[in-house]
């Protein structure tokens, strides 16, 4: 089983190498496998950066401790919201785009060298951008809004990286290629794949809007253009910051999928509808950037309002179908596993001992109901008015890309680990205790944080006491409490991010070796690996009380939320 | 298995089950209904950001800010201007135009106005983005140079309500803060 083929199906160069996975029974090639390493060590490594910058920044929020002075604040800030939001996740992203093609479809990477050259382009730019921001003249924010200048290095470095970025995701098409030429397997691709496919297709939208806006403030940076128009500059960065959320939402559902059908085999519920609902994401978000313009001058309502509801709101539906339709997968798979007691027997007895399913299943709850409907709130034309860049925001995008993307990241990497590099996970007792640390911590300042933005605490803020303002004013005691509480659930999502890093990087450097006959994984996989459970798919009826009940909890949450917002709105003076 | 290829080669043609489509059918309306509640607002709501917006040069507003404020600061009763907390207290006529000028680190001037009277305020900053934040009532704005914003407000409360900054704007950012006075 465990045996190296040297280069067995179509393609036979000199250094394909394919090994086949004793888990899983699938072929993995040797460059893919080294490609998907290298991208998952920098994610992590770019992750442990960021998530300290972001303790700090907590920790400097907490009016009662007051971390860092202000200088370091606005300059660690600027730091964080890049090494998370750019680095970790983009790298993580790579590796999953080479995972669902190369490894998914038993291919071989194409253009490995170009591949390693998209790497030292990311690395290249991560690095300069850190240096950029830690040598302190480029405190914009990792929006650099004008006309608010950083130094050109740090306009460079993003575009070196966004470059790099770009060359990885044309790797990825490669492969699609050279799977379908070599046969490598049989039908349509995997809906893992799809979802692929769809955050693929997003980010080259997403990266051509880097490179419009980027590349002129550089340019102006350097003194060769006089200004650049504020307002245009937002709208087209936006083009790149809120659709590389799109890739994020693409990319962790996709995961979702995959982890359920590794870990209690899931299959979905039916193919048709998930694949059509992750292509309502490439159809639905070309304006997504609007709903960051909803308290700009010079926009007008009708334009407003209809790129902000995508037209509708048809991408929000999409990310509701899939709402209903993974849990639906693990309720149905549960239920032909034998657990088919009551409403939730499926859900109580399941896997929550698997860092990969506990923290999916976390990472499905809390983007849908913490990110998610917070994420439509702040995009209603109106509404917006009542949290625009107050600290509510954060509040709202630490539901979607903390509680949401990197949860489901950090549970996808306890699968990643042992397939890939061949490594059980250490010291799986913490292992388990891992996704609920950082889940609850991550819940936690996120809910805080919306708290504390709905009493009018501004973000990117040091100090919300005012004292040097020449005009005191007071936020309302629930404020600074919020703001403390905040401080606390960031140690303890720092404790449960720390905890992931230092997991993973043990498990890789010491972990029990699994390339040996007989081994066996510390949080099995599904029996058989790649068998489905049987069929459901096709069948002409199964029963999902379980998934109805948490749907329709979500659906009335989602309604009432609403409304109570427009009832705020309402109090208001009068604008117009 | 999601990670597979469909089972079944002709997976577009299987039926879609009914609880799929029912959840489908809700999302939508849903959706629709949201859609067009946003647009009923405009109709029956008060509070509709207005998107009248003139391009202006930064230098030029902060003259008309300045005109503005000479011409309606208030005098005490030997003649010298009021302020509040250092900044030049202004009371505008009801129904007028209101200035509020954003710069490095301050929203200048202070305003006096009176409840249930609308105003229309023109917003534009002298340099960088600012953030017009008025507290706690949570009413919040962009403002960028060289845009004016005008828009009508009509205060319903009386008291001293806040503006603090809440777009980075450097390292004072958290010094940047303004006043408005609601009397009866
Ligand atoms: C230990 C975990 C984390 C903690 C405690 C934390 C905390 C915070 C806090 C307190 C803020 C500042 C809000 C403000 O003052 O405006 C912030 C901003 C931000 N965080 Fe995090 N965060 C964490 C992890 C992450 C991760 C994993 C991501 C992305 C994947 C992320 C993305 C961001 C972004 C984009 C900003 C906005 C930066 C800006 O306003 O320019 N954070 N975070
Ligand atoms: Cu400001
Ligand atoms: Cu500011």
């Amino acid at each position: 089983m465990t045996t190296i083929d040297h280069g067995t199906v179509g393609y036979t160069g000199p250094q394909v190498r394919y090994r086949t996975c004793p888990f899983t029974g699938r072929r993995i090639e040797r460059s893919a496998e080294l490609l998907i390493r290298a991208n998952a060590v920098a994610a992590v490594v770019f992750l442990a950066v960021g998530g300290f910058f972001g303790l700090m920044v907590a920790l400097t929020r907490w009016p009662a401790v007051q971390l860092l002075p202000a200088e370091w604040f606005y300059l660690v800030l600027t730091g964080h919201g890049a090494n998370v939001l750019l680095f970790w996740i983009i790298f993580f992203e790579i590796a999953v785009l080479y995972f669902a093609s190369a490894v998914i479809l038993g291919s071989r990477l194409a253009t490995p060298r170009f591949a390693w050259l998209a790497f030292v382009l990311m690395i290249a730019g991560a690095v300069m951008a850190n240096y950029a921001v830690l040598k302190g003249d480029s405190t914009v924010m990792f929006t650099s809004y004008p006309p608010m200048m950083a130094e050109h290095w740090f306009y460079l470095s993003l575009i070196v990286f966004a470059v790099g970025a770009l060359i990885g995701v044309f790797v990825f098409f490669g492969t699609l290629v050279v799977a379908k030429d070599e046969q490598t397997y049989d039908g349509s691709v995997p809906l893992v794949t799809f979802g692929a496919i769809t955050a693929a297709i997003i980010a080259v939208f997403t990266l051509a809007a880097g490179a419009i806006i980027l590349i002129p403030t550089w340019l102006w940076s350097l003194g060769f253009i006089s200004s650049i128009d504020t307002l245009m500059y937002k709208l087209v960065w936006w083009g790149m910051g809120h659709s590389s959320q799109q890739i994020n939402v693409a990319a962790h559902i996709s995961i979702w999928y995959a982890i359920a059908a590794m870990v209690v085999g899931a299959k979905p519920l039916s193919e048709k509808v998930s694949r059509f609902a992750f292509l309502m994401y490439i159809l639905f978000l070309q304006l997504a950037s609007a709903h960051h313009m909803l308290a700009e001058p010079g926009m007008s309502s009708s334009w407003k309002i209809i790129n902000t509801s995508y037209m509708m709101y048809l991408a929000v539906m999409a990310s509701m179908i899939h709402g209903l339709t993974v849990p639906g997968a693990i309720e149905a798979a549960q239920r032909r596993n034998g657990f088919t007691r009551g409403m939730f027997e499926w859900l109580t007895k399941a896997p929550w001992g698997n860092p990969a399913f506990s923290g999916m299943f976390m990472s499905l709850v809390m983007f849908g109901f913490i990110g998610g409907i917070t994420g439509v709130i702040l995009g209603t034309e109106q509404l917006n008015v009542l949290m625009h860049n107050t600290i509510y925001v954060p509040g709202h995008f630490h539901g979607t890309v903390v509680a949401g993307t990197t949860l489901a990241f950090m549970a996808m990497t306890y699968i990643v680990v042992p397939l890939i590099f061949q490594r059980d996970i250490i010291w799986p007792k913490l292992a388990k205790l891992q996704p609920y640390l950082f889940g609850i911590g991550a819940g936690g300042i996120s809910l805080f944080m919306m708290g504390a933005g709905t009493l009018g605490v501004p973000r990117r803020h040091w100090d919300i006491s005012l004292t040097d303002a020449a005009i005191p004013y007071e936020f309302a005691p629930g404020a600074y409490l919020m703001m403390g509480l905040n401080g606390m659930a960031a140690i303890l999502a720092a404790t449960g991010g720390l905890l992931f890093v230092v997991l993973i990087v043990a498990s890789v450097l010491a972990g029990p070796k699994l390339d040996g006959p007989g081994a066996k994984l510390a949080f099995p996989l599904h029996d058989g690996g790649a068998q489905a459970v049987s069929e459901y798919g096709s069948e002409p009826h199964f029963k999902l009380p379980g998934t109805i009940m948490l749907v329709s909890i979500f659906f009335f949450t989602f309604v009432l939320y609403y409304f109570v917002n427009w009832k705020y709105l309402s109090d208001l003076w009068l604008f117009n | 298995m999601s990670i597979n290829p469909p089972s079944n080669r002709l997976w577009w043609k299987e039926p879609i089950h009914g609880i799929e489509l029912a959840w489908i059918i809700i999302a939508f309306l849903w959706g629709v209904f949201m859609f067009f509640f946003m647009i009923a607002w405009h109709f029956i709501g008060d509070q509709n950001l207005s998107t009248e917006t003139y391009r202006v040069n930064p230098d030029k507003f902060v003259e008309q800010v300045e005109e503005f404020a000479n011409e309606y600061q208030v005098l005490d009763a030997s003649g010298a201007p009021m302020d509040i907390a250092g900044t030049l207290l202004v009371r505008p006529p009801v129904g007028g135009d209101v200035y509020i000028l954003g710069r490095l680190w301050e929203w200048w001037p202070a305003l006096e106005l009176k409840k249930d009277q609308s105003y229309r305020f023109h917003l534009s900053s002298a340099d960088w983005q600012h953030g017009f934040s008025l507290q706690p009532v949570n009413i919040n704005i962009s403002v960028h140079p060289g845009y004016e914003h005008i828009l009508t407000l009509t205060p319903t409360q009386t008291g001293d309500f806040g503006i603090v900054c809440n777009e980075f704007c450097g390292i004072g950012h958290h010094t940047m803060t303004g006043i408005i006075r609601v009397v009866e």
